[in-house]
C-alpha cells in the first residue's frame, strides 16, 4: 500500500462539475436502457449505473495527453473522457457520425483524438496495449501516462498478470484501475477469487497500489491524481483498486436470476454515488432539478442526433480493414 | 418423438452423459446459477451440484488446460467457452497441448476432452463476439471438429463427442438455439464423420454448415420454383470429413456450392472444394462456387453486418451461377 498524502479537498465548483458529469452519464445510460427496450438499439450493451464516480474521478484526473483503454462497460469512461454524447449515441445507433463511425458499437468505442484507445469486448484485452503505450512514452521520453480500466473478473485472466509483471519489470508509466464491483457477470467474487484483498495481486508483482472508495468521486479523483503522479515521475506503474457497485444487471436486459433480490434494493439505497455526492455538496432539490433538466436535455438531443444520423453504406464494411 | 429446441438438445446430451457417468462434468464461465450466457446449462446446477457444474473465473486458457489434464486422467470433461472468439485465448492449450499429447507420447495418452462453444453474426455485437473460427481448428491434426446445425444433430453429436477419446472442438451457432426438431425418444448417438443429406436433388449439391444449412434449405425451395433441383448436405463433422457422401452427391448432381458463415477466403469451403475437384473432377460441369462472409472483421452497424455475412439469397445466386454455366 502506498502512503497517500492527506488529500486536499477539491474546490466545490469542481465537485459540482463532477456531479453534473455523473448525472449526465446516469441519464445517458438510463436512456440507453430505454431505447434498447424499445428495440431501437442493436447489439450487446452493458451499462455502468452505480460506477459513475470511478469513470468521472479517474478521467478527470487524466491530462489531455494521457491515454486510456476501456472495457465492455465503456459508456461512462467514454463520456467522462470528453467524447460528446451525440457521437456516443450515434455510435450506439450504428451511424457514420458515431465515435467509431458505426464500425465499433457499444463494446468498441474509440476516440483516439481524446486519448481513448478503445473499449474492449474481450475481458483483459486492453491491458497489454496499455503497457506498450506506456513503454512508447518511456522510450520517447514523453511526459505521458497510459491507463487501463478493467473489472474484478479481469484479474483472473492471463493478460492481467502478464501485463502487471511486464509493466513493473520495465518500470513503465502505466496505471491499472480495477473497478471491483464484486461480480463478474453472474459470478460473485466468492466463486472467482480465492483472496479477498485484490491489492495482493499488485503486491505479487512488487507494484505500488492503493484502495479507494469508488462511490466517492472526490476520493477516486485524489487517488488517481496520486497514481498518475507516481507513474509520471518515473516511479513505475501503479495499481488503483476502486471498490464499487453495479446497481444494474450485467447487460441491458439481464434478469439477474443469480443475484439475491434484496441486494440490489439495499445497494441502491446506500451506495448510489450520485446521492452521496449530492449529500456531500448539500444540493437542494431545485439545484439538482436544474442540473437534471440540463443533462436530460443533452441526452434527448443525442437521441435525436443519432436517429437523424447517416447509415453507413453496406459496402463501407470493406473499408478500414487495412491501413 | 419429442420435439426439442437446439438449446434443450445440447442440455439433454450433457445431462444424459452426466447421469450415466460420474466421469463427465461441465465447467465454464457463468454456467451455474445463470445457466450459461445462452441458457444451455439452465437447471443443471440443481440436478448435479456445483462440483460437476463448475462456475469458473474468466480464465479460458486455464479452464481448457484443466479440462485437458482431467481428461488425461480418464475423466470426460466438457468445457464451455462462452464465445468462440474467446477460443483464441485458449488456443495454446487446444492447439499445442490437447491436439498433440497423444502423438508426442507415442500413443501413451488420450485426451477425451470436449470444448463446446458458440458464435455467429446476425445480432450486431461487433467484431469480437460473432466470428466463425472453425477453419482454424480443422487445420490442426489431432483435433476433431463438429459443427451441428439442428437439435437432433447437436444432441447425438455432442453425446458422441463426449465419449470420443480425442479432443473435440464443438461449435454451436447462436442463432440456432431456438429452432426445434423432432428427436428420438432415447438419445441416439450420431457417429462422427458422417454427413447428413437434408434434401435430395438432381442438379446442384449445396454443402453447408451451421446457420447456412438453413439458408441453403430456403434457397433450395426457391430454386425448386425455378426448376432447379438442389441437394443439401451438411457434413456436421468437419474433421474427420465424410468425403464419401460429399463426392457421391456431386457425382450425381455434377455441380456444387459450398456455403458457410465464416469468411470465404481460406475457409473450410476451400478444403471441400479441393477434395471435390480432385475426387470428382470428371463429373463436374461447372466450377465449384463458394458462399461465405466477405473478407472483413464483423462491423457493428446492422446494415454493414447484414451485407458482410451470407444469407439464403447469396446461396441462391451461387446456385444460379453453377447451373447458368450449362445453359439453364
Ligand atoms: C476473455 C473473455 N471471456 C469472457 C467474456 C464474457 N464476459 C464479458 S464481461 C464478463 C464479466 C467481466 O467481469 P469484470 O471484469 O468484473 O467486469 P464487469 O462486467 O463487472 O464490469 C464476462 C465473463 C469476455 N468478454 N471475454
Ligand atoms: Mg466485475
Amino acid at each position: 500500500m502506498a502512503k497517500l498524502e492527506e488529500r486536499q479537498a477539491l474546490p466545490e465548483e469542481d465537485l459540482r462539475d463532477f456531479f453534473r458529469e455523473m448525472l449526465l452519464i446516469r441519464r445517458f445510460e438510463e436512456k440507453v436502457e430505454e431505447r434498447f427496450r424499445a428495440g431501437e438499439l442493436p447489439g450487446f450493451l452493458h451499462v455502468a449505473i452505480g460506477q459513475e464516480a470511478v469513470a468521472v474521478g479517474v478521467c478527470r484526473a487524466l491530462e489531455e495527453r494521457d491515454v486510456m483503454a476501456s472495457t465492455h462497460r465503456a459508456h461512462g469512461h467514454t463520456l467522462a473522457r470528453g467524447t460528446p454524447p451525440n457521437a456516443l449515441m450515434a455510435e450506439l445507433y450504428g451511424k457514420v457520425e458515431g465515435c467509431s463511425r458505426g464500425y465499433g458499437g457499444s463494446m468498441h468505442l474509440y476516440d483516439v483524438e481524446r486519448g481513448n484507445l478503445g473499449a474492449n469486448a474481450v475481458v483483459g484485452g486492453g491491458l497489454p496495449g496499455i503497457v506498450g503505450a506506456a513503454l512508447a512514452f518511456k522510450l520517447r521520453g514523453e511526459d505521458r501516462v497510459a491507463l487501463a480500466f478493467f473489472g474484478d473478473g479481469a484479474t483472473n485472466i492471463g493478460t492481467f498478470h502478464e501485463s502487471l509483471n511486464l509493466a513493473q519489470l520495465w518500470g513503465v508509466p502505466a496505471v491499472f484501475v480495477c473497478e471491483d464491483n464484486h461480480w463478474a457477470e453472474s459470478t460473485p467474487a466468492s466463486q472467482h477469487l480465492p483472496i479477498r484483498d485484490l491489492e495482493q495481486r499488485a503486491v505479487a508483482y512488487g507494484m505500488e497500489s492503493t484502495k479507494v472508495d469508488g462511490q466517492d468521486v472526490e476520493a477516486v479523483y485524489g487517488a488517481t491524481a496520486q497514481a498518475l503522479e507516481h507513474a509520471r515521475s518515473g516511479r513505475g506503474p501503479f495499481f488503483l483498486l476502486c471498490e464499487t457497485y453495479r446497481l444494474v444487471g450485467h447487460y441491458v436486459g439481464d434478469p439477474q436470476v443469480y443475484r439475491p433480490k434484496d441486494e440490489l434494493a439495499r445497494l441502491r439505497e446506500t451506495e448510489d454515488p450520485i446521492d452521496k455526492l449530492r449529500e456531500r455538496l448539500g444540493l437542494s432539490d431545485e439545484e439538482v432539478e436544474e442540473v437534471d433538466r440540463e443533462v436530460t436535455g443533452i441526452v434527448e438531443t443525442s437521441v435525436e442526433f443519432a436517429k437523424n444520423g447517416t447509415d453507413p453504406e453496406p459496402g463501407d464494411a470493406l473499408k478500414n480493414v487495412y491501413a | 418423438m419429442p420435439e426439442l429446441s437446439y438449446r434443450e438438445a445440447v442440455r439433454d446430451a450433457l445431462a444424459t452423459a452426466m447421469r450415466r457417468d460420474d466421469e463427465v462434468f461441465v465447467m465454464g464461465e457463468d454456467i451455474a446459477e445463470m445457466g450459461g450466457s445462452m441458457g444451455v446449462t439452465q437447471g443443471m446446477l440443481d440436478e448435479f451440484g456445483p462440483e460437476r457444474v463448475r462456475n469458473t473465473p474468466i480464465s479460458e486458457m486455464a479452464l481448457v488446460g484443466a479440462g485437458i489434464g482431467a481428461a488425461m486422467q480418464g475423466m470426460r470433461p466438457v468445457v464451455e467457452v462462452m464465445y468462440e472468439d474467446f477460443l483464441t485465448l485458449a488456443c495454446e492449450q487446444i492447439v499445442n497441448q490437447a491436439a498433440k499429447h497423444r502423438y508426442m507420447s507415442g500413443g501413451q495418452v488420450k485426451v477425451p476432452l470436449t470444448v463446446r462453444t458458440q458464435g455467429g453474426a446476425g445480432w450486431s455485437p461487433g467484431a469480437q463476439h460473432a466470428q466463425q473460427l472453425e477453419a482454424w481448428f480443422v487445420h490442426v491434426p489431432g483435433l476433431k471438429v463438429v459443427f451441428a446445425s439442428t437439435p437432433a444433430d447437436v444432441r447425438g453429436l455432442l453425446y458422441t463427442s463426449i465419449y470420443d477419446d480425442n479432443p473435440v472442438v464443438f461449435f454451436e451457432h447462436r442463432t440456432l438455439y431456438g429452432i426445434k426438431e423432432e428427436v428420438p425418444d432415447e438419445l441416439e448417438p450420431i457417429e462422427l464423420g458422417k454427413a447428413r443429406v437434408h434434401r435430395e436433388g438432381e442438379d446442384v449439391t449445396v454443402v453447408a454448415t451451421g446457420r447456412l444449412v438453413h439458408e441453403a434449405l430456403r434457397a433450395a425451395e426457391e430454386a425448386e420454383g425455378e426448376g432447379v433441383s438442389v441437394e443439401v448436405v451438411d457434413p456436421r463433422t468437419l474433421q474427420p470429413l465424410d468425403e464419401e457422401t460429399l463426392v457421391a452427391s456431386v457425382k450425381k448432381t455434377n455441380r456444387c456450392v459450398v456455403a458457410h458463415e465464416a469468411v470465404t477466403r481460406m475457409g473450410f469451403g476451400a478444403e471441400v472444394a479441393a477434395v471435390l475437384q480432385h475426387q470428382a473432377f470428371d463429373w463436374l460441369d461447372a466450377p465449384i462456387e463458394r458462399v461465405g462472409a466477405r473478407f472483413t472483421p464483423l462491423p457493428f452497424a446492422p446494415v454493414m453486418e447484414e451485407w458482410v455475412v451470407p444469407h439464403a439469397a447469396d446461396v441462391l445466386e451461387a446456385i444460379r451461377r453453377t447451373v447458368g454455366r450449362n445453359g439453364h
